[in-house]
């Protein structure tokens, strides 16, 4: 149905554009250049006031129309159906009904159900058929009034451009409205789960135990929201990968801006750049099917035992994913020091290596300093190595060979499968999302005003 | 003044003399300091690019098992009396599958046996038989030919993946065994290999008047416990003696009589076979029983024997959904659902990210708040992409109530993903532009709008362009974001993908996967990472391809 209602729009808002066009070059006689605009912009203000309301008319409605009929349904089922459900039962009821609609009917379901669903089908055609009326209306309504108000003194060309102005406004705050919503559907689902769990328990516990539900009448032990153990467990393994991903990567970045010929440099650097490309879900693959069982080995053969899903592991092949973006920001930064300062160095009879490591590095540090905070943040928030090549149980342990979990696991351990909006599991995400959000956001802030206030030194 | 003199002269000035020993070791020392640098670099980046080739040929290693894979042409007779021409689709091709196969293994006689034979394929074979029939209904009556898969177990045999045979003898009984030897207690190769125990034979176990009835295993019981000191090495000796060693002794002891009540020094107890070998120096080698028995082996062999089987392309892999098993599971799902979310992350961030950029580059005056849209973006490009996940799961699954697992909302979230990039990328774009191509359009009378919309977003178009493709071969491999709304649903037909059905992507497929356990699984995830490595081949190919094209240097 949607299908149509959007053909019709889309057909109604070019005839209006043939339709203004043709009004306004008849009105001038055929001499187009009586008209204020061209023909073809009266033609576009004719199609934008047909199309543009119609169309958010119709994204409004189908915004409204699920929830309003599911409120319908479940106020005409009988009362004894809906006292006392949890909304999960609810939604289940609701899905249930919607099934029985399309016509999947499993077992027995009772009367009730059976004529929710026949009415929800009744509704939900009702709804479209009214949905398709109102957006023609309203297209014709546009279309309508303003053929009429094409003049030759119109001033078409303004009003047109001042809608993809607006349009290009909307667009531009679409930016910003992806940014409030981060920050509302964290902070609002956060302060739900702080309703439930102190926030003090949260961030200093340090007991994570969240897959044992907590219920009012339960009599074991309750589950436990201390984070402590995920956040030392993020901090091990992003400490891991950076222990990788530095050394190489300053060096790599060394070799490349000072050493390496330029041809070597134009093929070897997109070469290492295409680590950054790979999914991360290839190097969870990569850490589990070869690093892994590797690491294990070796550790075996020199008579230590490791777990197969050590932090060490998982660390370490962040780290390869990471070297990418240490090496092409020190690059940048150390590309950046002006050449006067390395000339200098030269003309006092400084090799090479001294430059670097006594000129260059020093001037370069904040730039290099700004990447490796970008690249601790990517680290942070990086999801599917640690998924797949760290542990899910949060322990508190900074040995590398026993696994530990992250921020980012448990985000999406906690959610994935089936989830309630209302257990605290689902929420404890949330805040581990906002920790997540927050810090990510900080890191990024200042790395990037690190390195931005140094680039301004040296222009 | 040459220049030897000017040399010496500053040195000698400066109280330094330059062509001493010391000075010559100095700058030797500094000259290695140098290369040190240099080694280590070129040692960093033959690491990373070491690392990226580990990766990949490891996957091109594994995965390349998964692109082909081993089937059997079988003869089927399709006999009229099994299938009613009426009704085609509901005769029991699981019979007549069956019968077929039981016609090239005869000895094949008992349920068990016959479920063995029929495990050797793949499950789909009577749908494949079915589907035939409904295709060639003519051909009922005749024996046919079909080529149907292996089951996994055996399609990784023929692979080489598992091995056929194992060695019979872990590592730690091989090396107990070793530390017998290494005593020298066992002694001969082949079958006299045996091991020397001292054993008394106590007249309280054996009664020379009924020796038959002797308790000849406690003796060596007795023997090996004073030979070997504990119970627990005895316990693990046990395994290495043959299972008639009690019989071996009682002969001894009825041909030796008078030996009762004395003490035998290094009898020799023969070793069962796998020791035997393994004190031959041979490593011992079993059939592999973890995943099909030694008959089914034999019953492979022999179809291999009379040249039935083959190992065309995997087709499957590409042109299946997803199943339970490994030899049917395929990408086709995974391709249409990735395909599906991409056009609506296109849709969505495309003309989003234009109008956004053109606004910003072309039209805003710098205020407060286009700085603070612009620190915005850049700061968003950075936001980790789980976080989306979780604004797609709390906005549009929850407040919207939009479906679960559906395409149209997994490309709404990777579009708010890419906008950032393609904003970022179209400003660079429409900055490499040049202003004198916008003042001589405002020059002759375009007004600001038009000067953007008819000269500079078309020569700015292929960078744009160039952004846009990256920012989707970018979004084709996120993962985490497609979890948290559920696009990893396991869907085993492809007939109702749509934009609001569930569906899975390409990247989650591969998480799937990876989480089977069943070994065929591993080449399946491989040659599932091959393909989308593919794709971003292809992607960044097209990308890079249009910047070199069609990019105008100014």
């Amino acid at each position: 149905m949607f299908i149509y209602v959007l053909a019709a729009i889309l057909a109604l808002t070019l005839s209006g554009y043939v339709i203004g066009q043709r009004r306004s070059l008849k009105l001038a006689g055929g001499e187009a250049r009586s008209l204020h605009s061209r023909p073809g912009y009266y033609g576009a203000y004719v199609a934008a006031w047909v199309g543009i309301p119609s169309l958010i008319l119709v994204l409004i409605w189908l915004l409204f129309q699920g929830p309003v009929i599911d409120a319908l349904l479940l106020a005409s089922l009988p009362d004894e159906k809906t006292a006392n459900l949890s909304s999960a039962q609810v939604s289940l009821l609701i899905s249930e009904i919607k099934q029985v609609s399309r016509g999947n009917i499993f077992g027995q379901p009772d009367q009730a159900i059976l004529d929710a669903g026949v009415r929800y089908q009744n509704w939900r055609l009702i709804a479209s058929w009214s949905m398709l009326t109102a957006a023609i209306s309203l297209c014709l309504a546009g279309l309508v009034i303003n053929r009429a108000r094409i003049a030759p003194a119109f001033r078409a060309r303004q009003r047109v451009e001042g809608v993809m102005t607006g349009f290009m406004i909307a667009c531009s705050i679409a930016a910003i409205l992806t940014t409030v919503g981060i920050v509302l559907s964290l902070l609002i689902e956060a302060l739900r789960f702080f309703s439930l769990v102190s926030p003090l328990d949260f961030l200093f516990g340090l007991r994570w135990e969240p897959q044992i539900a907590m219920r009012a009448d339960q009599s074991l032990g309750s589950g436990a929201f201390g984070a402590i153990p995920v956040f030392l467990g993020t901090l091990e393994i992003a400490l891991f990968a950076m222990l990788v991903a530095i050394p190489i990567g300053l060096f790599t970045a060394i070799y490349l801006t000072e050493y390496a010929h330029p041809k070597f440099r134009a093929v070897i650097k997109p070469v290492v750049e295409i680590l950054a490309g790979i999914p991360t879900v290839v190097y969870g693959f990569f850490a589990i099917l070869i690093v892994a069982p590797a690491f294990k080995n070796f550790m075996n053969s020199i008579g230590i035992d490791a777990a197969p899903n050590s932090a060490f592991v998982a660390g370490a092949v962040m780290g390869i994913m990471i070297i990418p973006f240490i090496s092409s920001l020190s690059d940048d930064a150390i590309t950046a020091v002006p050449r006067s300062l390395r000339d200098g160095s030269y003309a006092l009879g400084a090799t090479q290596a001294e430059t670097i490591m006594q000129i260059l590095l020093p001037a370069a540090l904040p730039g290099i300093m700004g990447g490796v905070l970008l690249a601790v943040s990517r680290a942070i928030g990086e999801t599917m190595i640690v998924v797949m090549a760290a542990g899910i149980i949060a322990t508190l342990t900074l040995n590398p060979l026993e696994p530990v979990t992250t921020v980012t696991v448990q985000i999406v351990t906690l959610l994935i499968g089936d989830t309630e909006f209302d257990s605290p599991k689902t929420l404890a995400a949330f805040a581990l999302g906002l920790v997540l959000f927050t810090v990510t956001l900080c890191l990024n802030v200042i790395a990037l005003r690190i390195v931005q206030k140094y680039r301004e030194r040296y222009d | 003044m040459t220049d030897a003199t000017l040399d010496t002269n500053v040195g000698s000035r400066l109280g330094v003399d330059w062509a001493s020993e010391a000075n010559a070791r100095r700058l030797k020392k500094r000259y290695a300091a140098n290369r040190r640098l240099q080694f280590y670099g070129l040692t960093a980046i033959a690491l990373a690019i070491g690392l990226l080739g580990t990766l990949v040929s490891s996957l091109v290693v594994e995965g390349y098992k998964a692109f082909y894979q081993s089937k059997a042409t079988l003869e089927i007779r399709l006999d009229p009396a099994d299938i009613d021409p009426k009704n085609l689709a509901d005769a029991n091709y699981r019979r007549i599958f069956n019968t077929a196969i039981e016609r090239y293994v005869p000895e094949a006689k008992t349920p068990a046996e016959k479920r063995q034979l029929s495990d050797i394929f793949s499950s789909e074979a009577r749908y494949a038989l079915r589907d035939y029939v409904l295709a060639h209904p003519e051909q009922i009556g005749q024996t046919i030919k079909l080529k149907v898969s292996l089951s996994d177990p055996f399609d990784q045999l023929e692979k080489g993946v598992i091995p056929r045979y194992v060695d019979a003898l872990s590592s730690s009984e091989t090396s107990r065994f070793e530390a017998l030897a290494g005593r020298g207690l066992i002694e001969g190769r082949g079958a006299d290999a045996a091991m020397k125990v001292s054993l008394s034979i106590d007249p309280q176990k054996v009664s020379s008047a009924d020796i038959g009835a002797g308790r000849f295993r406690d003796i060596i019981a007795d023997g090996l416990l004073a030979t070997l000191g504990n119970p627990n090495a005895v316990g693990a000796a046990w395994p290495m003696l043959r299972d008639d060693v009690a019989d071996v002794l009682k002969a001894y002891v009825i041909a030796h009589p008078d030996s009762i009540g004395q003490r035998l020094e290094n009898f020799k107890l023969p070793l069962s076979p796998n020791y035997a070998a393994l004190a031959s120096g041979e490593t011992p080698k079993v059939f592999n029983q973890r995943f099909a028995s030694e008959k089914q082996f034999e019953w492979l062999d022999r179809l291999k024997a009379q040249g039935a089987l083959s190992y065309p392309f995997a087709s499957e892999l590409l042109l299946n959904p997803t199943s339970r098993f490994p030899e049917l599971a395929g990408l086709a799902g995974a391709i249409v659902g990735s395909f599906y979310a991409l056009v609506v992350c296109f849709l969505i961030s495309f003309p989003l990210g234009i109008a956004a950029a053109v606004y910003l580059e072309e039209f805003a005056r710098r205020n407060r708040w286009t700085d603070l849209i612009e620190v915005n973006i850049n700061n968003l490009a950075a936001v980790p992409s789980v976080v989306f996940g979780l604004l797609g799961l709390a906005v549009f699954l929850n407040s919207f109530g939009l479906p679960r697992s559906a395409p149209l909302v997994g490309g709404m979230v990777l579009a708010l993903i890419t906008l950032p990039t393609i904003i970022i990328t179209t400003r660079a774009a429409l900055k490499a532009v040049p202003p004198s191509v916008r003042e001589a359009a405002l020059g002759i009378g375009a007004s600001k709008h038009q000067v953007v919309m008819h000269h500079v977003l078309p020569l700015a178009m292929p960078g744009i362009m160039t952004g846009v493709i990256i920012g989707l071969a970018h979004a084709l491999g996120e993962t985490a974001p497609l979890l948290l709304i559920g696009m990893n649903a396991f869907i085993p037909s492809i007939e109702n993908i749509g934009l609001l059905e569930p569906a899975t992507a390409l990247p989650t497929q591969i998480y799937a996967w990876a989480d089977s356990p069943e070994r065929g699984f591993v080449a399946r995830t491989s040659a599932a990472i091959l393909v989308l490595l593919a794709f971003l081949v292809v992607m960044n190919g097209i990308a890079i391809f249009l910047r070199q094209r069609f990019e105008r240097k100014w």
